[in-house]
């Protein structure tokens, strides 16, 4: 046999596996996932496969689920998942910001699979995004911050200046400062998404620097452990890290994308997809607020939660007017919101934020 | 301004993990064997150390044992290089990978867990910091003044003379094996036990892969090792305390320093030296003829 006619063959054959599962109602639907971190890593990951296994008790043997952990975010991860593609998955969950453009250059190949990307912005005909609000979570986490810093120090631990990343900042320091006038806050860019001695690091910086309340928006527990050292305080981040309650972790923000995943899927199996963009938050359940601890007075316990019922119940929205940007200029006017749009692009901190954006 | 002093002790405990794994691999490749499966002995150190940690709820009985199993795991390299004559490139290789998958396994019930915590040493410093502070005159007395040190760095430069001087060069190799696997089992025990406080798969995060360079940044070379370390451990603490002072640098820039500052560092030492330090029989496969 001539190669070319064996490769030929092959794609042949190939095309046609991956086309069979449409067909055949027998076969269970196959539903492929690509992780940024590993699946223990207590945080992020480790999130996205509890949705994962949420999908597997929810449909059982109609369904049948595959991973793909530790992807570098890059050029590695269109392999990936041109490998998932061309196992015969039917729709693939891509978990990451990082993951967008690969994400994209791979649905064009194969315009029969659907594709779901997390907290991107690129959509096509087969590639949908989701994403949860957790700068809502971060107006909690923020009130608790402001209430509970004695130094008026509040430190931030950034993975990598991306939109959701600056929502985070600026909805913890807004809250902050609305309880606290005199809070200021101090940012450190870890540039990883899970790396717990550079965590570490970078919250003992954050203390030595003067801080005691640590928001982290990176996927480990070692800015906790630092901070349970030093006697300062902090949250779960995407888990809730409940190794570390009663302190140093006094609440946590829980990422929840089993609802989801189910909604999703069945929607596959229905033949009801269509492409689009969620973004669900609090009120969704996406966007949990975990246990307030007794390591917080009880009317801080109080305040957080008034701030979480009024954007549950869809009255306040975390970003409201009058708020102005950091060079001064004015963003929102007294009232007004931020749309989802200029959100989903922020590239800005917000007045009272002294530290300026990588580019 | 930022305090040089609590950046310093800073700078002990992130070099920390790095100095262990760096000084055991740097026994190693001085009695002529290179193992490239640091990364894979600090994590099952990390996994084992922790276990026991939490077991015993004392986490010097932790340091021990990932002491005992970095040492076991390296055993694996040890017997397939050594005696089955297996090459030492791959196999290195193979053993990163196996401890990542390994711990990554036998890891799962110690997700979430949090081992417990430890009384530190002077200078609110841990006392496994102090230790490896300690373990740099040590071992460059014995690779420079003691005479089994002098036997394992004429293996390592010429294992064929040193057989033919009736020299044990197996046994020797072995041994040394066996001490980076410790040391590197140690270094791991550090992250997860003194810094993290908790296990998560895959925590060395690249440590290992540091630490190989660091040994030939170093020359081969115990205080080398040290200031290789620091230097690498110095400009991570300082670029992020940079970050945390507020300090208007490219943020881009700083978290390059570390790579950029050990790179030119190598750079400036391979242009002044002449010839390589490396020991002349490094990685290459012993089989006594006579």
């Amino acid at each position: 046999m001539l190669r070319r006619n064996f490769l030929a063959t092959s794609t042949a054959l190939l095309t046609a596996l991956t086309a069979l599962p449409a067909i055949a109602q027998d076969e269970p639907l196959k539903v492929g996932f690509i992780y940024v971190g590993p699946v223990g890593d207590g945080g992020w990951t480790y999130q996205h496969d509890l949705g994962r296994q949420a999908l597997e008790e929810e449909f059982g043997d109609r369904i049948e689920t595959t991973y793909i952990e530790s992807v570098p975010e890059g050029a590695d991860a269109e392999r990936a998942i041109t490998q998932l593609a061309l196992a015969g998955n039917d729709i693939i969950f891509t978990t990451s910001f990082g993951f967008m453009d690969a994400t994209i250059a791979v649905a064009e190949k194969f315009p029969d699979i659907k594709f779901e990307h997390a907290t991107g912005y690129k959509r096509a005909e087969n590639v949908a995004t989701y994403d949860a609000r957790f700068y809502e979570g971060r107006a909690v986490m923020g009130t608790i911050a402001g209430h509970m810093t004695e130094s008026n120090r509040i430190g931030y631990i950034g993975s990598f200046p991306i939109p959701e990343v600056i929502q985070g900042i600026n909805s913890s320091f807004i809250h902050a400062r609305k309880v606290n006038p005199e809070v200021e806050m101090r940012i450190v860019w870890a540039y990883s998404w899970f790396d717990p001695a550079k965590e570490a690091d970078a919250a003992a910086a954050l203390i030595a620097e003067g801080v005691d309340v640590i928001l982290q928006h990176t996927d480990s527990t070692a800015p906790l452990a630092k901070a349970q050292e030093a006697g300062a305080i902090g949250f779960g981040q995407a888990s809730d890290m409940a190794a570390f309650k009663p302190s140093p972790r006094v609440s946590s923000i829980i990422d929840n994308w089993a609802p989801y995943y189910i909604e999703r899927v069945q929607a596959v199996l229905d033949g009801t997809w269509e492409s689009e963009g969620t973004w669900a938050g609090i009120a969704g359940g996406e966007v949990e607020i975990g246990e307030i601890t007794d390591a917080v007075p009880a009317e801080v316990r109080d305040a957080a939660l008034a701030v979480k019922d009024s954007i549950a119940s869809g009255e306040y929205h975390p970003f409201t007017g009058p708020l102005n940007k950091a060079d001064g200029t004015e963003w929102l006017a007294e009232g007004q919101t931020a749309t989802d749009e200029e959100l989903s692009q922020l590239n800005f901190y917000v007045e009272g934020i002294t530290a300026e954006i990588p580019q | 301004m930022i305090d040089p002093v609590s950046v310093f002790l800073m700078l002990l405990s992130a070099a920390t993990p790095l100095l262990f794994a760096a000084l055991g691999e740097l026994i190693v490749e001085r009695s002529g064997v290179l193992n490239l499966g640091v990364e894979g002995m600090m994590i099952t150190g990390a996994l084992a150390g922790f276990a026991a940690a939490d077991a015993t709820g004392n986490p010097l009985i932790g340091f021990a044992v990932a002491a005992i199993a970095g040492c076991a795991i390296s055993m694996i390299f040890g017997v397939l290089t050594q005696f089955l004559l297996a090459n030492q490139v791959a196999t290195g290789l193979a053993l990163a990978l196996f401890g990542l998958g390994l711990t990554a396994l036998f890891g799962k019930p110690y997700e979430g867990v949090k081992a417990p915590s430890m009384a530190l040493g002077p200078l609110r410093i841990h006392w496994i910091v102090w230790l490896g502070l300690a373990m740099v005159p040590l071992i460059w007395w014995f690779l420079q003044r003691s005479r089994a040190g002098l036997i394992l760095r004429g293996i390592g430069e010429n294992h064929h003379a040193a057989h033919a001087l009736g020299h044990k060069v197996h046994l020797y190799r072995l041994a040394a094996i066996g001490f980076g696997g410790a040391m590197a089992g140690i270094g791991g025990a550090y992250i997860s036990i003194a810094t993290v406080l908790q296990w998560t798969e895959g925590m060395t995060a690249g440590a290992g892969w540091i630490a190989l360079a660091l040994v030939v940044f170093s020359g081969w070379r115990a205080f080398g090792v040290l200031a290789g370390a620091w230097l690498f451990g110095g400009v991570t603490v300082l670029q992020l305390r940079l970050q945390a002072a507020g300090i208007a640098v490219p943020v881009q820039l700083l978290a390059m320093a570390p790579y950029l500052a050990t790179i030119i560092a190598l750079v400036v030492i391979s242009a002044r030296r002449k010839g390589s330090a490396a020991p002349g029989s490094l990685g290459k496969i012993f089989h006594a003829t006579s």
